[in-house]
């Protein structure tokens, strides 16, 4: 087959481009903000209101106080693995968003999907990159050369890959229903309000949401990094720009996660009025806003409560829910 | 000149010949596991590479290659724990110094 | 054109980690060389069209087997970067070894008339190994479960603290 690839490497690069300043926009800038305003308001107060008007340009101050800290390695560590270790996370945080469908435009009568890549294989790439970020933690734990940084790195990725097969089954069982595993496709077969996942595979959606929440190392699972315990866990020694590559790595993933959310379980793009796009961001915010709602309500888990959870409930839940889907998928649809 | 299936034999070939000088010749038992790796990863490349090249219709090279995966992942759990085993009861995972039972 | 460059920059890839893997010193180093070595291997088949392949050796080896081996040269003493000689007497033997027959197979395997047939793959792979899982393979399918099974008990057993 004949690909022109001058023009997919400028295509790929593109798309690239957008995609992730429309994650620094929206994720990073806004994201952060959304968080602490948010955080304040349950707590009733009020969040940042200094910069800008209301707090808007928050982020702006932290990224450029961020950008402008001095570089710091310490003299024992191992200097490539402990300045590659931000790279790799924030990489697969961000490879993700490649199959993420943000709606679809109709050019001349063919609906085209505003995908970067609607892969066969979409929700296996999604979880398959989520799985990556994993290595990179567990080599910035090690490379800092610090017993805390170490201790937070290995209960992170323990945390992680017990959680990854919760968010698998997850994933299965939606991908049963939908018939594909291509996140355009999956989309595509839900229409309607209740014809979404979200009401007929609502247990998946449930193991979905708390799996996503222990992927991303948020409260009520943010052992590895736990401010008042191990400093900041994994990441203690970084300063400046990898410190914020860390952190833009977990927002995006976060992010990625709201993003699948609503591409698996709410609908993506569909809505009546609006155009796709705007349907999938306010989809996306409630998710996320969900997801930061449950961050200032519940109390931290401990290791062991978190890895029971994981392994003795949400497992064997999302392993009895594919049986039950695969049965409902063979006789009820006669 | 395309790409034919004789590149990538041959790049399955390097990585197998790789992957037994580790397992020949690493003193530290995890990394001879690496090197295991190596060598199952170079006979998947094989087996995708005859699928697609010699018999694409059947697809019985790429459902090979994932059987080799999953065992593979299975030998590496159980070679880490006997690794693990090993250097709670011996103190050391060097496989020249276990030799407790050599005359 | 774009193909050859492809096929060679993963190669590239691929083998220069490998040697590294192969070669370093520092076990950390080379246990994390692991993951560029699969990542050219997943790019390989992608070139090859087996996509779900690929995804699933994403997914396992680059994100749980490598965690495993990190996590176990973490608990053992591995990971202490002391100069320890990491290469047994027998290296220059075992290098004669992986070249002589890393030679004889690059010979035999380029002489060879390989059957090429001109059949196409399935356009959607994953459906149809699925379909070939539970028809033609089952047996392979039914006894690698049964194999993970008991390797993860097994795992379980041997790894755990005698109290």
């Amino acid at each position: 087959m004949e690909v022109n690839w001058p023009i997919e490497i400028a295509r790929a690069v593109g798309l690239a481009v957008t995609v992730f300043t429309f994650l620094a926009v929206v994720a990073a800038m806004l994201g952060v903000l959304l968080e602490r305003k948010i955080g304040g308001w349950i707590q009733s107060r009020l969040g940042p209101k200094h910069v800008g008007r209301q707090g808007l340009l928050q982020t702006v101050a932290d990224t450029i106080k961020l950008l402008q800290k001095e570089h710091i390695t310490p003299q024992a560590a191992d200097a490539v693995i402990f300045n590659s270790a931000p790279l790799i996370v924030a990489v697969a945080g961000l490879l993700d968003w490649i199959v993420i469908p943000f709606g679809v435009v109709h050019i001349g009568g063919t609906a085209i999907p505003l995908v970067v890549r609607d892969l066969n294989i979409g929700v296996l790439f999604f979880a398959a990159m989520a799985s990556l970020t994993v290595v990179g933690i567990l080599a910035g734990g090690f490379a800092s050369n610090n017993k805390y940084s170490l201790l937070g790195g290995l209960r992170s990725a323990s945390q992680m890959i017990s959680y990854e097969l919760p968010l698998a089954t997850a994933l299965i069982a939606v991908a049963m229903q939908a018939g594909t595993l291509s996140t355009v496709g999956i989309v595509k077969a839900q229409d309607g309000w209740f014809g979404s996942f979200a009401f007929s595979q609502f247990p998946a959606f449930v193991i979905f949401l708390i799996a996503a929440t222990a992927e991303v190392n948020r409260v009520p699972f943010d052992l590895p990094e736990a401010e008042s315990e191990l400093v900041a866990g994994y990441f203690s020694e970084y300063t400046g720009m990898r410190f914020a590559l860390f952190q833009l790595g977990e927002y995006a993933e976060m992010f990625a996660m709201a993003a699948l959310a609503t591409t698996l379980f709410l609908g993506g793009w569909k809505g009546p009025v609006l155009p796709g796009l705007v349907w999938f961001l306010i989809k996306m915010y409630a998710v996320v806003f969900f997801l930061m709602w449950t961050r200032w309500t519940f109390p931290r888990l401990r290791l062991d409560q978190l890895l029971n959870l994981s392994w003795k409930v949400l497992l064997p839940a999302g392993l009895i829910w594919i049986l039950l889907t695969g049965f409902a998928i063979t006789f009820l649809a006669k | 000149m395309p790409v034919g299936l004789t590149h990538y034999l041959v790049v399955s070939v390097l990585l197998f010949c790789l992957g037994l000088y580790a397992m020949l010749t690493r003193r530290n038992a995890v990394a001879i596991l690496m090197g295991i790796e190596l060598m199952l990863n170079a006979a998947n490349i094989n087996l995708v590479a005859f699928n697609k090249f010699v018999a694409p219709a059947a697809l019985s090279g790429q459902v090979f290659a994932l059987v080799v995966i999953t065992l593979a992942a299975c030998e590496a759990g159980v070679g880490l724990a006997l690794v693990m085993a090993a250097y709670r009861n011996l103190e050391t995972i060097h496989v020249d110094e276990i030799n407790v039972m050599k005359w | 054109m774009g193909e050859q460059a492809a096929f060679i920059i993963l190669s590239i890839i691929t083998l220069a980690s490998a040697v590294v893997v192969v070669n370093s010193n520092n076990v950390v180093r080379a246990a994390l060389a692991l993951v560029p070595t699969f990542l050219g291997v997943t790019g390989l088949y992608i070139m090859l069209q087996a996509e779900f392949v690929a995804g699933i050796q994403v997914l396992i080896y680059a994100g749980a087997i490598t965690v495993l081996i990190l996590f176990v040269i973490m608990l053992t003493e591995g990971g202490t970067g002391l100069r320890i000689r990491q290469r047994n007497e027998q290296a220059p033997l075992g290098l004669l070894t992986a070249a002589a027959l890393a030679a004889i197979l690059i010979s035999v395997l380029t002489r060879t008339e390989w059957p090429k047939s001109t059949a196409t793959l399935p356009q959607y792979t994953a459906s149809a190994i699925g379909n070939t899982f539970l028809t033609n393979s089952v047996l392979a399918f039914e006894v690698s479960s049964l194999v993970l099974l008991i390797s993860l008990m097994g795992a379980i057993i041997i790894a755990r603290r005698e109290k």
